[in-house]
């Protein structure tokens, strides 16, 4: 195994290499276009022998992708927040078909105001379109979890998306650990399509028009589409285990065990948020972080097992969904918990919207209240991290 | 191409679609495949009318692949087939020549396809985009586009009191077609059977995109009888309300010239889209809509004549 210096992106870049697409579709955004660019040079210098398009739009990109897997390739593209938006239409014709198209993200704010800093808007405003979502916590997350997610999205026949803090993660440079492209391109395998528009020998009809008679069967088995790549999300992250040595579940935990007090977060806030837990640990308080990873399919059973215990959790958004019910993460959360018998008092804040900077005290601060919850105190369920008066 | 031996041939669309009688999208259809039969062919096919009557689910019209995706996106999905086609092949997985041809609308190719057939065009890909225009947006209920001609009346720009049908001119959208300096663009009409099936087949050897725009009758949204597709197509020719020419390597040729156009009046008459044009009152709108047929036609004129000038004094043209 290499040690490589790599950024967020040019670690995506570098699996997405490794995996070896047919055909490549992008247009530039930032923070993802380093995905992009590493790419076009990848081919450009005959290390990776794939098809390169430079669309027009990224709706373009969604439905070149969309043709281009029909036909048994595999497909990559990578984009975020206004790109990802403008896709979104084709979003959910690529699910509907079944198309295992894997877009390799970093997320980002949505306009208006125009904004270019990391949040999770994008990421959250495709929680519907049956894509499976995956967040990773630094650079070499995002390598794994790209590798990882190709197997499971052509596995699952589903599409995915592999994400990361746009910026933080995406911009930093770090040290990440590489596979031998041989091994990796073992683990990954050829891509076999079950069906394609080239086969002139036996012709098929892709998306035609489906009246009520038959559409509600077709959705239904997209659905259990999503619940069989629960089950194939732990058996790839197994197999991964043994080349890599590196272990991915649903979620990490981080001194979760015994905690009574607990944050869930996603993304590379999980990091800065450790420190914390070590700090209030020497203190003597059982503080613990769940640190969401996979996103769709959530893993609802899971998260319950793992937070029935604590007596207060508070879920940080770096999005909001503007429902006045809290932050997306906390309404899934909040539903995963409802069958639990021994539900935690939760709390909702919002935090880092448009890049705005979340360090250890602000962290601090949110343990602070959430501690003085678990010792009676009333404070409002639904607030903000960072916001100035 | 005789046609009654083209008539016998088992055709890669069968029939039993669900598309009315009388429908001019079935007989471009038709004429595209036969013009097609000695080729593996793809389609790619916009939402639109063609889409919903010939793959009810799970029924199939189509004994050859097809594919759709949405109305915007013809092209950008075909340019993905396409790309995969020479991934795939370059990497010995197919072995099939295949060729693949777009059916579009023209609300999906003036209007909301635009912007990914220009970037289709504009990356080279080879393909054949055909464009099934009626002139408006007939298979949701004959709403304007951008291809609906002066003052013919569409459920978004009805005739009223205040406003007269549709209150602008048609695009020229082939010129815009043309100006990507593609190596073949036509516009065709079905009513010359040979003439459109001689473009599709031309179409499809082009190394490269091409382009053809045919006029598509629509019983429905134009409102003539169901038996007159084919007259309306010929007299739409024979009046110049749609020309049909060829741009090849940079020169125009008109396929047909006629000495004298018959007047417009005879090929709107049969339909109700027109029918306010010929009331006495309503003038001054009948001279509005032949001044456009008149103008796009002298442009077309002057453009062939420049072209066969040009030939004749520069090799190079």
């Amino acid at each position: 195994m290499k040690r490589l210096a790599l950024t967020g992106n040019e670690a995506m870049a570098y699996a997405m290499k490794q995996s070896k697409p047919d055909v490549f579709c992008g247009y530039p955004i930032t923070p993802t276009t380093d995905i992009l660019v590493t790419l076009a040079k990848y081919i450009a210098n005959g290390e990776l022998d794939c098809e390169f398009v430079t669309a027009e739009s990224e709706h373009s990109v969604a439905s070149i992708l969309y043709g281009a897997s029909s036909a048994g390739a595999r497909c990559f593209t990578c984009t975020a927040s206004q790109g990802l938006a403008l896709m979104h239409e084709v979003l959910h014709i690529i699910s509907g078909a079944r198309l295992p198209i894997i877009i390799g993200s970093s997320s980002r704010s949505l306009s208006s105001p125009i904004n270019v800093h990391g949040d999770h808007a994008d990421f959250m405003d495709m929680r519907d379109t049956s894509f499976i979502q995956i967040f990773s916590e630094n650079a070499q997350d995002s390598y794994d979890n790209f590798l990882q997610g190709v197997r499971i999205a052509e596995e699952a026949r589903l599409p995915a998306i592999i994400s990361s803090d746009g910026f933080i993660t995406s911009h930093n440079l770090e040290a990440v650990e590489v596979l031998k492209d041989e091994i990796a391109y073992k683990f990954i395998g050829d891509y076999k399509t079950p069906f394609s528009i080239l086969d002139i020998k036996n012709p098929i009809t892709i998306n035609p028009l489906s009246l009520p008679n038959s559409f509600m069967e077709i959705k239904k088995s997209q659905a259990d589409a999503m619940r069989q790549a629960k089950k194939v999300i732990p058996k790839v992250a197994l197999e991964y285990e043994k080349i890599s040595g590196r272990q991915y579940g649903f979620f990490r935990e981080y001194c979760l065990d015994d905690a009574k007090v607990a944050i869930v977060v996603l993304g590379s806030t999980a990091e800065t948020a450790q420190l914390v837990i070590d700090e209030l640990r020497n203190k003597g308080i059982k503080a613990g972080i769940l640190a969401l990873r996979v996103f769709r399919p959530f893993p609802a059973k899971e998260i319950m097992a793992a937070l029935s215990n604590c007596k207060v959790v508070c879920i940080l958004d770096r999005a909001d969904a503007y429902s006045s019910l809290g932050g997306p993460l906390f309404v899934e959360v909040a539903s995963a918990l409802y069958k639990s018998k021994s539900r935690p008092i939760l709390l909702s804040r919002i935090y880092g919207l448009g890049g705005r900077e979340i360090d250890e005290e602000m962290i601090k601060n949110i343990f602070e209240e959430i501690i003085k919850i678990n010792k009676g105190q009333k404070l409002n369920e639904f607030g903000y991290i960072g916001l100035k008066k | 191409m005789d046609l009654h031996n083209l008539a016998k041939k088992e055709n890669k669309i069968t029939s039993g679609h669900r598309l009315c009688s009388g429908c001019g999208a079935g007989i471009v259809i038709n004429q595209t495949m036969l013009a097609a039969e000695d080729e593996n062919v793809v389609v790619i096919n916009a939402t639109g009318c063609v889409e919903v009557t010939t793959t009810i689910y799970p029924n199939t019209a189509w004994n050859i692949p097809w594919i759709h995706c949405a109305l915007e996106n013809s092209a950008s999905t075909a340019a993905g087939v396409e790309t995969a086609y020479k991934a795939l092949k370059k990497k010995g997985k197919i072995k099939d020549n295949i060729k693949f041809i777009v059916f579009s609308g023209d609300g999906g190719t003036y209007d909301i396809g635009l912007q990914a057939l220009s970037g289709m065009l504009e990356r080279g890909h080879n393909i054949l985009y055909i464009c099934y225009n009626n002139e408006a947006n007939m298979n949701t209920g004959y709403q304007r586009s951008g291809a609906t001609p002066l003052h013919a009346e569409t459920t978004t720009r009805p005739w009223g009191k205040n406003i007269h049908g549709n209150p602008t001119k048609r695009k020229n959208l082939t010129k815009i077609i043309e100006a990507h300096g593609i190596p073949f663009v036509a516009q065709a009409a079905t009513a010359y059977h040979l003439d459109f099936m001689q473009k599709v087949k031309l179409g499809l050897a082009t190394e490269g995109p091409a382009f053809i725009d045919v006029l598509s009758t629509c019983r429905l949204g134009w409102g003539h009888p169901s038996n007159m597709a084919c007259q309306l197509s010929k007299l739409a020719v024979e009046t110049c309300y749609w020309p049909i020419y060829e741009i090849r390597n940079g020169r125009l040729r008109l396929n047909y010239r006629p000495k004298e156009p018959k007047p417009l009046e005879d090929f709107i008459q049969f339909q109700k889209r027109f029918e306010h044009l010929l009331l006495p009152e309503n003038k001054k709108e009948l001279e509005d809509l032949k001044r456009m047929v008149s103008d796009e036609w002298q442009a077309l004129v002057k453009r062939e004549d420049c072209d066969r000038v040009c030939m004749k004094f520069s090799k190079g043209y």
